[in-house]
């Protein structure tokens, strides 16, 4: 298949007010007779539910979580982008897009990333007449910061706690609409598997995870806004809940998955303490803006560190390694989150890692508070350093905070056009479970961005066109294909019940989040991957012969859940393999260690690989096939990142 | 650490459910308490024993979906939520209560989860601006002062989780509704329906069957986001406002 991106033709700037002018509208009085589904209410999932019952489409919004306010999108701390420029600091909608682009390390869609920036001042507006209370001058206009080492002042903020404030924004204006029996909530429900009927999405089949009830739900369309699959590390930022398995299900189901190799991870996680450790917890890298990263300079010192028999505070200067302003002295402790994280994995294999573990840096806040005076940054960061001591037992005042970097976010998603649609007819991706709009890296404040864009304002154009096409009749709930696939999940249910193992899921999860994180993590190579391959290959099918899932279908059974989605990681894990064994060359998140600059840089194959990777799933233990989209820059020149 | 759990166990809605203990060893002061479970649930599993269930998600104290009630206290001895409460908290040999949100409008789903649906219900009575999509000013035209806007923000940073329910005597949910109500009756976009808002999400309160408010001030201490008693007052003298003037009388 020809991967059809349907960019729309002419110059980059007219293109969306151009598409949207040529996408068929549906008469306000036949909205009403179509049935939208919405998997997921995070900020892509809810922004989209609200908009399209606003416009007088039916919808149907399904969430696993108890509530749809506590989708993962709650937990980013730092911002949102929008090219308002408020500041008059010479920020503009081409330079967010260029920006964009550019920290995507130049794998994304020009189109796509332009239209982001562009609809990113709407989103301002929209969630400020929702009574977001974002940060406001004394002047009550609002307040802007810089953010992950842009050089203008683009990131509209809510302390720390942005997401927070913008779901509850896009939760509020969902919930206005299931008073207003537009929308239809299921939440404690789980998409199990997606219900193609002639080619084209038709429905979905769910679980009700308080009665186990399986059912299928018919519609015109269906949304996945299913968020990321960092989790198939195990450990990471993500929530305990977030899973791939809708966006899995939907692979199996013809949509082709792209990048999937293309992972975020974040420099500045509170490391892991001991095998316990069920999630790690992200510190905005704000902290970067003063906190100094550091590691001993030599083995030897940081071997006494580790058994305790000195202190970070009696190191003396000259024994330690500034690492990032030595190697990087024009940005310094700014550099972007892909080389400070790669940056620290290299100290602490050297043996310079300063905890028990040894998988830790320094990042000290001594000499800002010498600088600035201890209240001075209690005012910028105290409730990051409130938490810090919650969860470590230090105070970061005294001592220097420890770090690591932990998988963020996933970069890769289902393919999708301009007009977000899978390449299943009337299957479209929103937000995270998309692949489109930040290439290999994804700029710091702009995944917010990103997932309102795609619910407020590009799905209500672009769902329409292909609405108008299909026509209001009724979708058959009856067709065999409905029973079908309701009765494989019933077979897939029952099936993990009964193999009766002697492993539970989470020995699964952890070990596959081992061989993920050591050969496909923030470093990677031929030799490794293939070797990890092969081990995933070996765990699954000791998953299907040996996991233990306790209690019945019929109950809440958090551990057959879990099984669910555990299964689906472990193929996914299989294909990120294949996707990163296939790039050779480095870009963004992604680094290949054969392919790198002689500085140890990430090393790009423009003239190979500027292609988006899109893997179309061939049948159970095949080999998925590639397809590839090539991707074309007419509007900014490729060059090789550097932050010497 | 060598802890004694009890916890309570209830298979479902209709269960009459009761205290199970589990001695559990090898605790570690850095696991968090929901870890802690982790390490037990485990255990269970292994013994062919169906785990404790409890709600959980982001495990950084945002999303407000973990809910223990802990020695008597909701979120335990520290004014945080659950996934932030570490170990270090208890001591060896400790023995530690666990139950589910105690109140009606919170009905037990299973062990440890409760059925917290009452809440979304109030927030589609009137917890939100009517505003489509679109069609909005520009962000700036909407000037607040920012010592409103900081306000509003901290009555916006409520989390949902319900331990104000949990923590009262009377399972009264005035915290949680007034920390909205007062959000929105603070910054303009809100004054239009400011009335109306009071006046839905207070008669969709009090058919939740959740208690009525005696200011003994339980809610606004066990808030693990440190939500104001201020915000209670804030609502009565909305209401009452909303009540003398209103024309649904």
């Amino acid at each position: 298949m020809i991967l059809d991106s349907k960019i729309p033709a002419g110059p980059l700037s007219e293109k969306w007010t151009q598409h949207k002018f040529n996408s068929k509208l549906v008469n306000p009085a036949n909205k009403r007779k179509y049935e939208v589904i919405v998997v997921g209410t995070g900020l892509a999932g809810a922004s989209a539910a609200a908009s399209l019952a606003e416009l007088g489409y039916n919808v149907k919004a399904f969430c696993f979580q108890d509530s749809p306010r506590r989708a993962h999108s709650i937990a980013a701390q730092g911002g949102i982008n929008a090219a308002k420029n408020y500041q008059n600091d010479g920020d503009s909608v081409f330079r967010l897009f260029y920006d964009t682009i550019k920290g995507g390390d130049y794998r994304a869609r020009e189109a796509n990333v332009y239209r982001l920036a562009e609809v990113s001042v709407n989103i301002i507006d929209q969630c400020v007449a929702q009574g977001v209370p974002f940060a406001r001058e004394y002047g009550g206009l609002l307040a802007n910061r810089s953010f992950g080492g842009a050089q203008v002042s683009r990131t509209f903020y809510a302390r720390g706690q942005t997401g927070q404030q913008l779901l509850l924004g896009a939760y509020s204006a969902l919930s206005r609409q299931v008073a207003n029996g537009k929308v239809k909530l299921y939440p404690r429900t789980e998409m199990m598997d997606l219900v193609v009927v002639d080619g084209h999405a038709r429905g979905i089949v769910t679980r009700n995870l308080i009665t186990g009830a399986v059912e299928s739900h018919a519609a015109h369309a269906v949304l996945l806004c299913t968020g990321g699959y960092g989790n198939v590390f195990f450990l990471s930022t993500n929530a305990m809940g977030s899973n791939v398995t809708a966006a899995w299900r939907a692979h199996k189901r013809g949509a082709y998955f792209a990048n999937p190799c293309y992972t975020q991870i974040h420099p500045t996680c509170i490391p892991v303490s001991g095998d316990h450790q069920s999630k790690l917890t992200l510190m905005s890298e704000s902290l970067r803006n003063d906190g100094r990263v550091w590691v001993p300079a030599t083995k030897e010192t940081a071997e006494k560190l580790r058994k305790g028999e000195i202190k970070a505070n009696d190191i003396a200067d000259k024994d330690r390694d500034y690492y990032l302003e030595r190697k990087y002295p024009s940005f310094g402790n700014l550099v972007p989150r892909d080389v400070a994280s790669r940056n620290a994995k290299y100290v602490c294999d050297e043996g310079r890692g300063v905890n028990e573990t040894g998988e830790a840096v320094f990042l000290d806040f001594r000499d800002a508070i010498k600088r600035d005076g201890e209240e001075t940054i209690r005012a910028k960061y105290g409730n990051l350093f409130d938490m810090y001591q919650q969860i470590t037992g230090e105070n970061p005042y005294q001592v220097p905070m420890m770090i690591y970097p932990a998988v963020h976010y996933t970069m890769g998603g289902l393919w999708v056009d301009y007009n977000l649609m899978t390449t299943v007819p009337g299957l479209y991706a929103l937000g995270e479970a998309n692949f489109s709009d930040h290439g290999a890296n994804r700029l710091g404040a702009s995944a917010l961005m990103q997932g309102l864009a795609d619910g407020y304002f590009v799905i209500p154009y672009t769902i329409g066109d292909y609405l108008a096409q299909i026509g209001p009749k009724p979708v058959d709930a009856n067709h065999p294909e409905f029973q079908k696939a309701t009765n494989q999940v019933k077979d897939r249910i029952n099936q993990l019940l009964n193999i009766k193992g002697s492993k539970s899921v989470d020995y699964f999860h952890k070990k596959l989040g081992k061989i993920m994180w050591d050969e496909c993590g923030m470093a990677r190579t031929a030799e490794g991957l293939k070797k990890a391959k092969a081990e995933i290959k070996a765990l699954r099918v000791e998953f299907w012969k040996d996991v233990r899932v306790l209690g019945d279908n019929e109950e809440l059974n958090q551990s057959l859940e879990k099984a669910h989605r555990v299964a689906d990681f472990l193929e996914l894990g299989e294909l990120m393999i294949d996707d990163a064994l296939n790039r050779e060359e480095s870009c963004g998140g992604h680094f290949r260690e054969e392919y790198q600059t002689p500085e140890g840089e990430a090393l790009r194959d423009d003239e190979n690989f500027a292609y988006v990777a899109a893997w179309k799933y061939t049948g159970e233990n095949q080999e998925e096939e590639l397809h590839k989209e090539p991707l074309e820059f007419e509007n900014v020149k490729l060059t090789q990142r550097s932050y010497k | 650490m060598k802890l004694t759990l009890k916890i309570w166990r209830q298979k479902n809605n209709a269960d009459q459910g009761g205290f199970v203990s589990y001695p559990i060893d090898g605790i570690s002061k850095d696991m968090s308490f929901l870890e802690m479970l982790d390490v037990l649930n485990e255990e269970l599993s292994n013994q062919g024993e169906d785990p404790v269930h409890f709600d959980h998600d982001c495990r950084e104290g945002i999303c407000g979906m973990c809910s223990l009630y802990i020695n008597g206290k909701p979120h335990g001895p520290q004014q945080t939520t659950t996934c932030q409460l570490h170990m270090r908290s208890f001591h060896d040999g400790d023995t530690i209560t666990i139950e589910p949100w105690r109140a009606k409008a919170f009905p037990v789903v299973k062990d440890l989860v409760v059925d917290r649906s009452a809440f979304d219900r109030i927030i589609q009575a009137g917890g939100y601006v009517s505003v489509n999509t679109g069609g909005v000013p520009d962000a700036n035209e909407i000037p607040i002062p920012k010592r409103i806007a900081d306000e509003a923000f901290d009555a916006a940073t409520c989390i949902g989780c319900g331990a104000c329910v949990a923590a009262c005597k009377n399972a009264s949910a005035m915290l949680f509704v007034s920390a909205k109500i007062s959000q929105l009756a603070m910054l303009p976009q809100g004054q239009v329906e400011r009335k109306e808002r009071a006046e839905k999400m207070i008669a969709q309160m009090d058919s939740e069957g959740f208690g009525a408010c005696t200011n003994t001030g339980a809610c606004s201490a066990e808030c693990p986001k440190g939500i104001s008693l201020t915000n209670i007052a804030r609502m009565n003298r909305e209401y009452f406002s909303a009540v003398v003037s209103s024309e649904n009388v």
